[in-house]
């Protein structure tokens, strides 16, 4: 079982993954006529060479991280949560009424309020597809993506008609209260006399997110419950058999799956826009899919993934401003690509590494 | 109520051009999982075709190479898929998810010059003297080939599975692959070839709505399409008669909610109607149908080829 040493298979492998995808996405950059290697070197510079740079990466990093913990946790139990999108934007809906509720005093004060709010909602529309499968069986994939479909035009229908601002053309809320502004990376940076970017969007649930994958990690490897959601994954028949019940376990674990991605509103909804508006999710919910298999499902590799994804993303902004023959598409493909290459391929890139470290071990023997 | 706005006898009409789309994706996806093969990549087979088709029907002027350029590039994007399950034994739900994401960027990439432009349109098959019949004419004698295609492949699909010695075999790698690699058939290259069709069928399936029924090349114009069409095939209990239905229902609820939305209807029997949920309606019906319907209990399950969504190697 455990040829290989622990950190290839972490990280070496999904290394290798990685430059697969890169070099086949660069062949697919070269077939429309444009260098891959100037392509290359724009992404990275607009990823990390500034601070405004890092301001966004980091910012799609705590997008990307929420929605991979969520396709994480619920792949943890063997189910595909593939409604990030739908659980992120219903998650937004309710971090936007908490923040509206309340002339909120202090950011302090709402972040709770909010994080509730957002996780309950988000909870609540991975609930119906969970109940769903569990009980009848439709299966999950399906029934995620058609609630995608549900909650984009859920919102449509709620910010056209119920949520919009008075005297407004466009479908958006008001301005949430300045007491559920949260504090910035500028701001942050000045609290101890840094220097920041001010128009980047990163913001304190950065700092969430990594707690997030913290409580992850201890839910998954270190509670009873972890072990349950665990222990179903690898068999059901066997789960059953141990007294675990399939249906509670299905639900609880697409909900917490769901609460994760709702928990990206904090980020998009009150950390940047601040208002809530039709498009907050745009599209971090299927990145989560690639950022979790990236990472292997653990928080840890979520993590690394999410800021690789963040980085890939923002470059992409900026690889599209300045060569617009490549689009944001591109990043789409490297994800489709990713998935494949990670989730798909594994056992592909796994078999002839496992044979050479082998090779490596008897000589050295 | 006033529904006299909605005339019934277009209303007909144009669910059979709206249903083609998806029928001809879920026929294509019933062979597949008749063969035993999950492929959850139809939405990016289709949106694949949908580019392919229009790229090929605006370069030549002709939209029948079109169809056919769809449906070679659904087929080469499903073979991605089926190599990768087939012979490296990958997750097929992953595999097919990768598709989708992978088939989604790529028509994005592949169709950036295309976005604005006509296509050619394509003829309505001349039927002389029987398209004047009243109401009948119209319904039944007034659309393109690729709607009496779709049908005909319906036809053909129902008889292959059922009459012939090939439809049969493919049946059996199905239900049970180990006993069918006993008796010496091909597991493997059965599938490849049910996946390749399935990929053909999806590409026609994007492609008519790229240039029939928009016509027009949109980004992710597919817009769920390809998972309507999984979940008909779920709908249909693996029967083909039931994907016709399946989807002729889907297309008939999207028409009936386009033409209220037009009718501006704002009540029906009281209840008030908004056209947000009038365009969630179909996303809306799948779940209902696939609640009803589901795999899991009752009389569907025991129609679920045995074997769907197993890998199969040799060895084991």
């Amino acid at each position: 079982m455990n040829k290989l040493p622990k950190w290839v298979d972490i990280a070496l492998i999904p290394f290798i993954n990685l430059v697969l995808a890169l070099v086949v996405s660069g062949l697919v950059v070269l077939f429309i006529g444009e260098s891959p290697f100037e392509a290359l070197s724009i992404m990275v510079n607009g990823a990390v060479g500034s601070s405004y740079g890092w301001g966004y990466t980091l910012y799609y990093a705590t997008n990307f991280i929420f929605t991979g913990l969520a396709v994480s946790v619920a792949f943890q139990a063997r189910l595909f949560n593939i409604g990030g999108e739908g659980q992120a934007l219903i998650g937004g809906l309710g971090v936007a009424l908490t923040c509206l509720a309340v002339p909120w005093p202090h950011w302090s004060l709402a972040l709770p309020f909010a994080i509730l709010g957002g996780a309950a909602f988000g909870a609540a529309w991975a609930a119906i597809p969970a109940y769903l499968q569990a009980k009848r069986g439709s299966h999950i994939v399906i029934t995620t993506i058609m609630f995608n479909y549900i909650a984009a035009t859920l919102l449509v229908y709620l910010l056209v008609n119920v949520l919009k601002k008075k005297g407004s053309m466009a479908p958006e809320t008001a301005r949430f209260p300045e007491g559920a502004f949260l504090p910035s990376a500028y701001d942050m940076a000045g609290w101890i006399g840094l220097k920041f970017s001010k128009s980047a969007p990163l913001n304190i649930t950065f700092f969430i997110a990594l707690i997030c994958c913290v409580l992850v990690y201890l839910l998954i490897w270190r509670t009873r419950l972890g072990y349950q959601i665990r222990a179903f994954g690898h068999s059901e028949p066997a789960a059953r058999y141990a007294g675990i019940p399939p249906v509670r376990i299905t639900m609880i674990t697409m909900m917490i799956s769901g609460a994760l991605a709702g928990l990206m509103g904090i980020n998009a909804v009150m950390g940047e826009a601040e208002r809530l508006v039709i498009d907050s999710v745009q599209g971090a919910g299927f990145v989560g899919i690639a950022v979790a298999l990236m990472g292997r499902s653990h928080p840890a590799g979520v993590l690394v993934a999410g800021l690789l994804f963040g980085m890939l993303y923002q470059g992409g902004g900026e690889l599209e401003f300045e060569i617009p023959a490549v689009s944001r598409d591109m990043i789409l493909v490297i994800q489709g690509l990713v998935i494949l290459f990670t989730g798909a391929l594994d056992n592909m890139i796994r078999m002839p590494v496992e044979r050479l470290f082998l090779r490596l071990r008897k000589g050295a023997a | 109520m006033d529904l006299s706005a909605i005339n019934p006898t277009i209303l007909i009409a144009s669910l059979m051009v709206a249903s083609t789309p998806i029928l001809l994706a879920a026929i294509g996806e019933l062979v597949v999982e008749k063969s035993g093969v999950l492929n959850l990549g139809v939405e990016g087979m289709m949106i694949t075709g949908a580019i392919c088709g229009f790229a090929v029907a605006v370069e030549t002027g002709s939209p029948t190479l079109g169809f056919i350029g769809a449906a070679v590039g659904g087929a080469v994007l499903s073979m991605l898929f089926g190599v990768l399950t087939q012979f490296l034994l990958s997750n097929q739900v992953a595999t097919g998810l990768a598709l989708t994401l992978f088939g989604l960027g790529l028509s994005a990439l592949l169709g950036q010059g295309y976005v604005g432009i006509t296509p050619p349109a394509t003829a309505e098959v001349n039927f002389g003297p029987l398209a004047d019949i009243p109401v009948l004419g119209r319904i039944l004698f007034q659309h393109d080939f690729m709607v009496y295609f779709s049908i005909a492949l319906v036809a053909a699909v129902w008889a292959f599975l059922k009459f012939n010695r090939a439809g049969l075999i493919l049946r059996a790698v199905g239900e049970s692959h180990d006993a069918a690699h006993a008796l010496g058939y091909k597991v493997v290259y059965v599938r490849l070839m049910a996946i390749g069709f399935g990929g053909a069928c999806a590409g026609l399936g994007g492609a008519y709505l790229s240039l029939i029924r928009v016509p027009q090349w949109t980004e992710g114009m597919t817009a769920g399409a390809g998972w309507i069409a999984l979940a008909i095939v779920v709908f249909a209990s693996w029967r083909p008669v039931g994907v016709l239905l399946g989807a002729y229902l889907f297309g008939g609820v999207t028409v009936l909610q386009l033409n209220l939305q037009a009718a501006g209807l704002d009540k029906i029997w009281g209840i008030p109607l908004k056209v947000e949920y009038l365009s969630m309606s179909p996303y809306l019906i799948t779940i209902l149908v696939l609640v009803i319907m589901s795999s899991g209990r009752g009389r569907a399950s025991l129609n679920a080829p045995a074997a769907l969504g197993k890998s199969f190697h040799a060895s084991s």
